[in-house]
């Protein structure tokens, strides 16, 4: 049993990451931050923790010397303070934006300003199990992951893998995305009566995620357009490319079931019967999955590739858990089984 | 028992002893409809399915 604390506990990914740590087998709850909700029970912010955890959320500046330290902060305020959390904790998972990306350059261009500690970039591991599995046993740092930019790299990743596409080429990545997203602290756009009912594409090309499809995928040409859709949860990547030539349907369904088969949360969903034939977000809401899919037109070389996840598991809080059990050395499944609901 | 591949997907797929000509079989993979359509040697087709429709 190990002792972990998570930093900036009454958000969304905090919630997630922390109904995600009560109950895994392996971990004792320490400590859980916030000053917003100091002195608050958790699950007065999280109600689906009713009778699971009775933490109240503690001062920041309180924190103790933990195994794991879970830093789900906004973006920007973890590193400021990297070298004292470091203190505390032996390991650091860093949900936020913070140390994703390794080079200064791109984490300028896509932040809009430097980075308070370049020097700690190196020493931690992207996020994403399915790109990174081997570095994360026995790394002590780990950075989170973009929930649309994992989507994205996720669709992408047999397609790249196999050596399918030009990653040069220009490629066309639309993401449909939920409100939870945008975070628990709520603005004049997320009123109701303002997001209710959205089929909206709020970001034609320029995100922030789009360094990481460059940085982890080589996408150097990759543009993604983001369009919030009326879900709470769930993110869709839709990804446009070009396959190069000579590469047919059966490439593709051996790519995609070798990403599949050697990745536990990877499922290939291609189906042929049924209502559910293609990957989508509902299906996989509250588990760590990520279904992927594809179709191909053979006469022109498009290909389309697919991704569905929970943005809060397996775009935030569930990979960071699953790069937990890594780290540790456990299967890194554990505390992450949950199969989602049908119908939903 | 003998193996074909899926035509669709190129999964390997063993037919059992019991096999007969005109039968359908789902591909394991894939899961399309495969007609048997020779046993020596081993062959297999795409048989028809139902296409999905949600709005055209």
């Amino acid at each position: 049993m190990i002792s972990v604390s998570i930093v900036g506990g009454s958000g969304y990914g905090g919630g997630e990451l922390l109904r995600l740590l009560i109950g895994h087998p392996e971990v004792e709850v320490k400590q859980v931050t916030s000053r917003s909700h100091l002195g608050e029970y958790v699950y007065q912010v999280h109600p689906n923790l009713r009778k699971r955890s009775q933490l109240k959320f503690s001062d920041p500046s309180t924190i103790e010397a933990v195994d794991v330290l879970f830093l789900a902060l906004p973006h920007g305020a973890a590193q400021k303070k990297i070298s004292e959390y470091a203190a505390l904790g032996t390991m650091i998972v860093d949900l936020s934006a913070d140390f994703r990306i390794k080079d200064t350059a791109l984490y300028e261009k896509w932040y809009g300003a430097p980075h308070s500690a370049p020097e700690w970039l190196p020493k931690f591991v992207y996020g994403l199990p399915e790109l990174h599995r081997a570095e994360m046993s026995g790394a002590s740092y780990i950075s989170g992951v973009g929930c649309n930019a994992t989507a994205a790299n996720l669709a992408l990743l047999p397609l790249v893998q196999a050596g399918l596409i030009e990653q040069s080429a220009p490629t066309y990545i639309e993401i449909k995305v939920g409100s939870s997203e945008s975070g628990a602290e709520g603005n004049s756009g997320s009123l109701h009566a303002e997001r209710a009912n959205v089929v909206r594409t709020f970001s034609a090309f320029g995100h922030r995620h789009t360094a990481e499809i460059i940085q982890e995928m080589g996408m150097t040409n990759a543009s993604l357009t983001m369009t919030a859709v009326d879900l709470v949860r769930g993110a869709l990547a839709t990804v446009h490319a070009t396959v190069k030539a000579g590469v047919t349907n059966k490439d593709l369904w051996k790519a995609y079931r070798a990403a599949a088969n050697e990745n536990p949360f990877v499922r290939l969903v291609k189906e042929q019967r049924g209502i559910y034939r293609v990957p989508e977000p509902k299906i996989v809401i509250g588990s760590n999955y990520a279904d992927i899919g594809f179709e191909l037109d053979e006469s022109n070389g498009h290909v389309v590739s697919i991704c569905a996840i929970d943005n809060l598991m397996k775009g935030a809080s569930g990979t960071a858990v699953q790069c937990m059990n890594l780290m540790m050395g456990w299967d890194e499944t554990l505390g992450l089984e949950f199969t989602g609901l049908h119908p939903i | 028992m003998s193996t074909v591949n899926c035509p669709e997907c190129d999964a390997e797929i063993t037919l059992e002893a019991s096999t007969e000509v005109g039968e359908i079989l789902v591909c394991p993979d894939c899961g399309v409809d495969l007609e048997v359509t020779s046993l020596n040697p081993a062959a297999v087709e795409l048989a028809p399915m139902e296409q999905e429709d949600w709005g055209e």
